[in-house]
C-alpha cells in the first residue's frame, strides 16, 4: 500500500510537523531574535548583562548541582522499583499505581506538598518537636540553611520525578526476553551478573530515554524550587521567569532561555553519544 | 444530513469565537484580585452601572495581555484598574486615552490635585484618573508590646528603637520576631524606595550611594540581627502574623488586612521607623485608565464617574480597605480592622517628621529594573554581607544607567533635577 503511494506517510505526518512549525520554531526563532538583539538590531548587550547579573552564577551552578544530585539518585531508584516490581506477581498493578501517584500531581502542588512539610510550622517540625529533638520552631528553607535547602529541594524533586523514570524503565524491563535470565542462571550466573550482563545492556535504549527526558527535565526544574526556596535558591528557569515578569525585560530572559536550550541540547546530544543505541533496537 | 452537522459545528464554532459578548464593558483589574474582592467588585461595587466583565489579571500578565492587544490592534478592554508603576509602561506607550476633561470634574468634585496630578505620569495629559489609595504600616502582637523599651513611644518608633526592641523579643522568646515581606512576590523594594531611604538619606536615586545611605544599610544588618530569616520567603506578611512565625512586621496594609481584621483586639497598627531624615512614607495609588482603541469608552468613562463618587469610594474602603481618592472622612462605623489600619495612616501622614516618597514616575517599562537595583543591593550587604561600600559604588553605577536610559527626571523626596536624574 505504502509502496504504491510513497508520500502517504508524510502525508501523515504533516499535520504535526506544521503544528510544531507553526507552535515551536517561530516562538523558537523570535526568542533567538530577541535574546541576541537590542532595539531591533543585533546586540549582545541582553547576554552581557545575564552574565553580569549577581544571580547569574549562582543559578548556573545551582542547576547543575541540583541536576548531578537528583538525577543519578532517580536512576538508580527507579531501577531498583522496576526490578523489585518485576518480581511480583499480584498486586503488581497496584504497587505500580501507587509508585506513580507523584506523576500526577503538577510541579508547583509537588512544591507545596513539601513546602507544608517543611516550613516552620509544618509536620517535620512538629514531629522533630514531639521526638523531643527541637525546643523550637527550626527553618529548613531560609537563606541561613543553604545545604538544609539543597537537601529538601533536591529530596522533593526525586519524590516528584522518579515516577517518569520508573515507567519508562519498566516497559524496558518487561521487553527482557526471560530466556535469557534463565540461560544466564544455568550457566551459574548471579543475581548481581546478571543485572550486569543482561539486564542492563538489554534496557539501554529505555535508559536512554529516561536519562534525557530527566535531564533535560532537570535543567528546567523551576515550580519545586520556587515553592521551597524563592529567591534564596535561584535557578536558570526562576531567573528567566523573573526577568520576565518581575523586571519586565524581554531580552534578558529571553538570553536565560537560550542558555537553557543550549545545555539541553548539549546534554541530550551527549547522551545519545554516550549511550549509543544498535539502530536494529530502536523502536 | 452529515454535512449539514459539519456545517452546523463549524458555524457554532465560529460564532463562539467570534462574539466575545459585546454588550459588556469589559474591565480588566491588577487590584482587588482575590475571589471575595473581586466578588465585592462585582456585586456592589459595579451595581449601578450596567453590565460590566470585571476580569482580574496578574500584573505581569497584565503587562503582557495589554502589549498583545496594541501590537495585535484588535481592543477588547475598554478599561483597565491597575497600580500607578503598572500603567506608566502604557503611557510610554502612548497607549492610554487622554482623560483632562473627566479630571477637571473630579477636580471640582473634591480630588486633590496633587493626587489627580500623580495621575498625568509626567506628561502633560492625564493618563489614570486616580481610584483608590494604600500605603504601608507596621503591625504588632500586643504582646510584643511588653517589650518595647521603655520610653519608646509605638507610634513614633525610631530605627534604635526598633532595633532594641527586636533584640528584647529575640531575648525574651529565643526568636527573632521581626518580619519583613522580602520574598520573591513581596513589596520588600518599596520599603527601600518609600521608607528607608527616605528616612535615611532624605531621597531616593540622588542619595542612592552618599555616606548617609552607607550609614542606613549599617543600621539595617544590625535591625537584620533580629529579622527573621525566613523574611526571604515572606510575601504577604498577614499570613506569618497569623501563624504567630513573627509578632512585628512591616507591609502594604492590604497585605495585612487579613490578619489585623480576624483578630482586631489582638494587633496594634502603627507607622514605620523614623531615621535620621525623618519618616519615610509611601503612598500607593491605583489609577484607572481607558486604553485608546477601546471598544465601549462611554461605558468606561461610566464607570470611572460612578467609581469617583462618594458613596462607592467609601464603601470601597470598607469593604476592601483601601481608601478613597477624594478628600472625604471614613465612617465611624468601619470594620474595626481596616478602622486600625486606617489609624496608622492617618498618624503615618500627619507625623510631625513625614518625610513623602513619591512613586517613580517617567521608568516607563523599568519599574522592575528599579526595583531589582535595591533588592540586589539588600541581597549582596544584608544577606550576603559584602562590603557596603563596593556593592554601593557598583550597583549606584547601574541605578545611573537605567536613569540615564529612561531620562527620568526626579520626584519628590529627591530635588528635581533638569534631565535624567542623577547619582550623586
Amino acid at each position: 500500500m505504502t509502496q504504491n503511494r510513497p508520500w502517504t506517510p508524510y502525508l501523515l505526518i504533516l499535520p504535526s510537523v506544521a503544528f510544531l512549525a507553526l507552535l515551536f520554531i517561530v516562538p523558537l526563532v523570535q526568542t533567538l531574535w530577541l535574546a541576541v538583539s537590542s532595539d531591533g538590531s543585533p546586540s549582545l548587550d541582553n547576554m552581557q548583562r545575564m552574565v553580569a547579573d549577581i544571580n547569574f552564577t549562582n543559578s548556573l551552578r545551582n542547576t547543575f548541582l541540583l541536576t548531578l544530585a537528583v538525577v543519578p539518585v532517580q536512576i538508580a531508584i527507579a531501577l531498583a522499583m522496576g526490578t523489585m516490581v518485576s518480581k511480583v506477581g499480584t498486586g503488581r498493578e497496584t504497587i505500580l499505581w501507587i509508585w506513580t501517584i507523584p506523576l500526577g500531581i503538577s510541579d508547583l502542588a509537588a512544591g507545596l506538598v513539601w513546602l507544608s512539610i517543611l516550613q516552620n510550622t509544618g509536620y517535620f517540625n512538629t514531629i522533630l518537636f514531639s521526638l523531643g529533638l527541637i525546643e523550637r520552631q527550626t527553618g529548613w528553607l531560609s537563606y541561613q540553611t543553604p545545604v538544609a535547602l539543597f537537601f529538601a529541594i533536591a529530596v522533593a524533586e526525586i519524590w516528584r520525578g522518579t515516577a517518569i523514570v520508573m515507567v519508562i524503565i519498566v516497559a524496558g524491563l518487561n521487553q527482557v526476553p526471560k530466556e535469557f535470565k534463565e540461560a544466564a542462571e544455568i550457566f551459574g550466573a548471579g543475581p548481581w551478573t546478571r543485572f550486569r550482563k543482561i539486564t542492563l545492556p538489554l534496557i539501554r535504549p529505555a535508559l536512554q530515554s529516561a536519562l534525557i527526558l530527566r535531564t533535560v527535565l532537570a535543567f528546567e526544574v523551576f515550580a519545586v524550587v520556587y515553592a521551597l526556596g524563592g529567591r534564596n535558591f535561584p535557578v536558570l528557569v526562576g531567573e528567566a521567569y523573573n526577568w520576565q515578569n518581575q523586571n519586565q525585560n524581554y531580552g534578558v530572559a529571553a538570553a536565560y532561555a537560550v542558555l537553557i536550550m543550549i545545555i539541553s541540547l548539549s546534554a541530550t546530544l551527549i547522551y545519545l553519544k554516550a549511550l549509543k543505541v544498535d539502530p536494529e533496537r530502536l523502536p | 444530513m452529515k454535512h449539514q452537522v459539519k456545517l452546523g459545528i463549524v458555524a457554532s464554532t465560529v460564532l463562539a469565537f467570534a462574539t466575545p459578548g459585546l454588550a459588556q464593558t469589559v474591565f480588566v483589574s491588577t487590584q482587588l484580585r482575590p475571589i471575595e474582592e473581586a466578588t465585592i467588585v462585582r456585586q456592589d461595587l459595579l451595581k449601578d452601572v450596567g453590565k460590566v466583565d470585571y476580569v482580574v489579571e496578574e500584573p505581569p500578565q497584565f503587562a503582557v495581555r495589554m502589549e498583545a492587544e496594541r501590537q495585535a490592534g484588535k481592543h477588547t478592554v475598554s478599561l483597565v484598574g491597575a497600580l500607578h508603576g503598572e500603567l506608566s509602561p502604557l503611557a510610554d506607550k502612548d497607549q492610554l486615552e487622554p482623560l483632562d476633561d473627566l479630571a477637571k470634574k473630579l477636580a471640582g468634585a473634591g480630588m486633590p490635585q496633587s493626587v489627580l496630578d500623580l495621575g498625568k505620569l509626567g506628561k502633560p495629559n492625564q493618563q489614570y484618573i486616580p481610584w483608590m489609595q494604600a500605603t504601608y504600616v507596621m503591625a504588632a502582637k500586643k504582646e510584643a508590646l511588653q517589650w518595647l523599651p521603655k520610653g519608646a513611644d509605638v507610634n513614633a518608633l525610631t530605627y534604635d528603637e526598633l532595633i532594641a526592641w527586636g533584640k528584647a523579643m529575640q531575648d525574651a522568646t529565643g526568636q527573632p520576631q521581626i518580619g519583613f515581606p522580602a520574598g520573591p512576590k513581596g513589596l520588600m523594594a518599596r520599603y527601600f524606595q518609600g521608607y528607608f531611604y527616605p528616612s535615611f538619606t532624605g531621597g531616593v536615586v540622588r542619595t542612592f550611594k552618599t555616606a548617609d545611605a552607607a550609614a542606613g544599610w549599617e543600621k539595617l544588618k544590625a535591625l537584620w540581627a533580629y529579622v527573621s530569616p525566613n523574611s526571604t520567603n515572606y510575601d504577604f506578611m498577614q499570613e506569618p502574623l497569623a501563624a504567630g512565625e513573627v509578632m512585628v512586621a512591616w507591609d502594604h496594609i492590604a497585605r495585612l488586612k487579613n490578619a489585623v481584621s480576624a483578630a482586631p483586639d489582638d494587633y496594634v497598627v502603627f507607622p514605620a521607623p523614623a531615621g535620621p531624615k525623618g519618616r519615610g512614607y509611601m503612598p500607593v495609588i491605583a489609577g484607572l485608565a481607558i486604553p485608546k482603541g477601546a471598544p465601549d469608552k462611554e461605558g468606561a468613562t461610566k464607570i470611572i464617574e460612578s467609581f469617583s463618587t462618594q458613596k462607592v469610594q467609601l464603601l470601597t474602603a470598607s469593604k476592601v480597605g483601601f481608601f478613597p481618592t477624594l478628600n472625604v472622612q471614613l465612617p465611624p462605623d468601619l470594620n474595626k480592622g481596616v478602622a486600625l489600619l486606617a489609624g496608622a495612616v492617618t498618624r503615618t501622614q500627619n507625623a510631625k517628621d513625614a518625610v513623602i516618597s513619591l512613586l517613580p514616575v517617567g521608568l516607563g517599562d523599568k519599574g522592575g529594573e528599579f526595583n531589582k537595583v535595591y533588592m540586589d543591593t539588600f541581597q549582596l550587604v544584608v544577606l550576603q554581607k559584602q562590603p557596603v561600600a563596593d556593592v554601593l559604588a557598583k550597583q549606584g553605577a547601574v541605578m545611573a544607567k537605567l536613569m540615564a536610559d529612561t531620562k527620568a527626571p526626579c520626584w519628590a523626596p529627591d530635588a528635581k533635577s533638569d534631565g535624567a536624574c542623577p547619582v550623586q
